[in-house]
């Protein structure tokens, strides 16, 4: 069975010349499908420069990146967002949701882009709320809810078009411990469900939710800790 | 992704924030309704001028008084040089009316008026200028031979002086000098830049007598046999006044015929509306600004959001799409309650004009806020959808 997800040498440099910062410098990586992964490392490390580009929202100076065997390097902007479309759930750490809309249409966001028809649309983001505990707030605005919920509402958006991979960026980063609870709750049923995750985080007992932790330091995997 | 889909989004983007598009949208009512208001008056007025021009008659030739250049005398225009200018050596010409004109301050009973006008010439004069009786009658031959105190007044002075009296045969006192009201003119109408009713006109032995003196004539007004014979009689006209002024380099009378008064009016009438027409494009300029400005706010404020639907997967053509047909509904929007506006607007006199719509500047006002609103909304927009979503998402 060929890997989820396959880095090679990955290699990411912002700016130019002396200023120049290395992030990435050769990241070696395989995730398996179904598993679930959480990747630590100190402020600087690279791991959320590795998380966005394994998101397909920023591209790799070098080395190669295949997602469920394909090679993304060959792939131009239009692409690229059908594939994060497609194969790609993203939580952030500060949920980035749209302001002004209601739950229920931000989740049905990435389905709109997909060319979903609205009655199915309807009916699957219900289902991935439902999911989530919030099929009583599903025409709330993301001001209306507390920083717990809209983080599901998040989960939700993330995991609506049965992508191959969900990623989450610190996802418990900005919430409380009940809602951390609730949170690492549903990423646990999802992998339950065979859905591989891969998350970011500081902290150690998040990690623990996980089959395997990656350290990441200056831009390099130190070691798995299975 | 259908169209409908991303003009949903454009739809419940601009809803969202209602004062914004609010705001954008009156900017663009403002300057597209201007422009086509202000270019209508301007309209208007010159339309105004050149009809009041038109209604003297196509055989009429206007004299004045010019001062001739420094070091020649001039002689004054006289009640003999209007005499003389019919006879054997003018057949073209059929007659000529002296006219003097003034200021005066007509009274009856409490009630005073400055009359706009007040003209001493002789019968002919209601012909030239198309004038035509409304109640009582004009004065007569006799009555310029005998210097009676009688006026024609016109609509206006009429309505001032007598609001609800026949003025007929009542005693109007002309600075002071008690006049016979004979007779009341048609109106005409308001030309724009003076009221055409604002008049009365009295025979001029009377009128020289009482209030000008027996100095120069304002106006000499010639009628010719016909349209047609107007050259000849400009030239027999010419000819006569040379002989009697002795003139031998620049005249010190001036003809024109109504073609030249026309000329001379209209080009007076169009600075003014280039004038207008000047302002009106500088405030489409303004609203012009306000659009770009909002459009570049909106768009810088929203790319986060923008990062946001990249992230989900949205394709650079849907971003730009939303942010397109957002711009293209307010500034068509903005730009239809504008023309609304400015046609609506110009069904009303303004400033005793009424305007005339230029069906050109309705089009071209809101061609160039569409254009503007397009430009300048796409401009930032494209910018945004080219980012990567990872960079509109960090944005601040």
């Amino acid at each position: 069975m060929s890997p989820v997800i396959e880095v090679r040498d990955l290699r990411k440099t912002y700016g130019s010349g002396d200023t120049a910062v290395h992030a990435l410098r050769g990241l070696d990586l395989t995730v398996q499908k179904g598993e679930y992964i959480a990747i630590m490392g100190a402020s600087g490390s690279g791991k959320s420069t590795l998380l966005n580009i394994l998101g397909c929202l920023d591209v790799p100076s070098g080395g190669r990146y295949l997602l469920d065997g394909i090679d993304t390097g060959e792939f131009d902007e239009e692409q690229l967002s059908l594939l994060r479309n497609r194969k790609i759930g993203f939580v952030f750490q500060s949920f980035n949701l749209v302001p002004r809309t209601t739950a229920l249409a931000n989740v049905e966001l990435p389905l709109v882009y997909a060319g979903v028809r609205r009655a199915q649309r309807r009916e699957r983001a219900l289902a991935a709320l439902e999911l989530v505990g919030l099929q009583d707030r599903t025409h709330h605005r993301p001001n209306e809810l507390s920083g717990g919920q809209q983080q599901r509402v998040a989960i939700a958006r993330a995991l609506v078009t049965s992508p191959a991979i969900v990623l989450a960026d610190e996802p418990t980063g900005n919430l409380d411990t009940d809602s951390s609870r609730e949170v690492l709750g549903i990423l646990d049923r999802l992998n339950a469900g065979g859905r591989t995750v891969v998350l970011i985080t500081h902290e150690d007992e998040v990690a623990a939710h996980a089959m395997r932790t990656v350290r990441v330091v200056d831009g390099r995997v130190a070691g798995v800790l299975v | 992704m259908r169209i409908f889909e991303i003009a949903a989004f454009a739809v419940r983007g601009l809803t969202a924030n209602k004062m914004r598009s609010g705001l954008t949208t009156l900017g663009i009512l403002i300057g597209v309704a201007s422009v086509i208001l202000l270019i209508a008056v301007g309209n208007g007025a010159s339309s105004a001028v050149q009809q009041s021009i038109a209604g003297l008659g196509t055989n009429i030739l206007t004299i004045s008084p010019q001062r001739a250049q420094p070091g020649s005398t001039t002689k004054p225009l006289t009640t003999a040089d209007a005499a003389a200018l019919v006879g054997q050596d003018s057949p073209d010409v059929r007659y000529a009316s002296p006219v003097v004109s003034a200021q005066a301050t007509a009274g009856y009973g409490d009630t005073t008026h400055d009359i706009g006008q007040f003209i001493g010439s002789d019968p002919r004069y209601f012909d030239t200028t198309n004038s035509a009786v409304a109640q009582g009658n004009l004065f007569s031959d006799n009555d310029v031979q005998q210097a009676r105190k009688v006026v024609v007044i016109g609509a206006t002075v009429a309505t001032q002086l007598f609001p609800g009296l026949d003025p007929i045969g009542k005693s109007m006192l002309v600075n002071n000098i008690p006049f016979t009201v004979v007779g009341v003119l048609a109106a005409k109408g308001s030309s724009g830049l003076q009221d055409a009713d604002d008049l009365a006109v009295a025979p001029l032995t009377t009128t020289q007598n009482a209030l000008t003196g027996y100095g120069s004539l304002t106006q000499i007004v010639v009628q010719a046999r016909s349209a047609d014979a107007l050259p000849n009689a400009q030239a027999q006209v010419t000819t006569i006044l040379n002989g009697r002024h002795k003139i031998t380099g620049t005249a010190d009378y001036r003809i024109l015929s109504q073609d030249q008064l026309l000329t001379a009016r209209t080009a007076t009438t169009e600075t003014f509306t280039v004038l207008l027409a000047s302002v009106a494009a500088i405030s489409l300029l303004v609203g012009g600004i306000g659009i770009t400005n909002i459009m570049l706010v909106t768009v810088t404020e929203r790319i986060r959001e923008i990062g946001i639907r990249k992230a989900v997967g949205a394709p650079r053509s849907s971003i730009l799409g939303q942010f397109l047909i957002e711009a293209t509904l307010l500034s068509l929007f903005g730009g239809a309650l504008g023309v609304a506006a400015g046609v609506i607007g110009s069904r009303f006199t303004i400033a005793g004009i009424q305007p005339v719509l230029v069906p050109s500047s309705v089009l071209l006002a809101f061609a160039v806020s569409a254009l503007i609103g397009l430009f300048f909304g796409s401009y930032p927009a494209s910018r945004a959808a080219k980012l990567r979503p990872i960079e509109a998402l960090r944005h601040e």
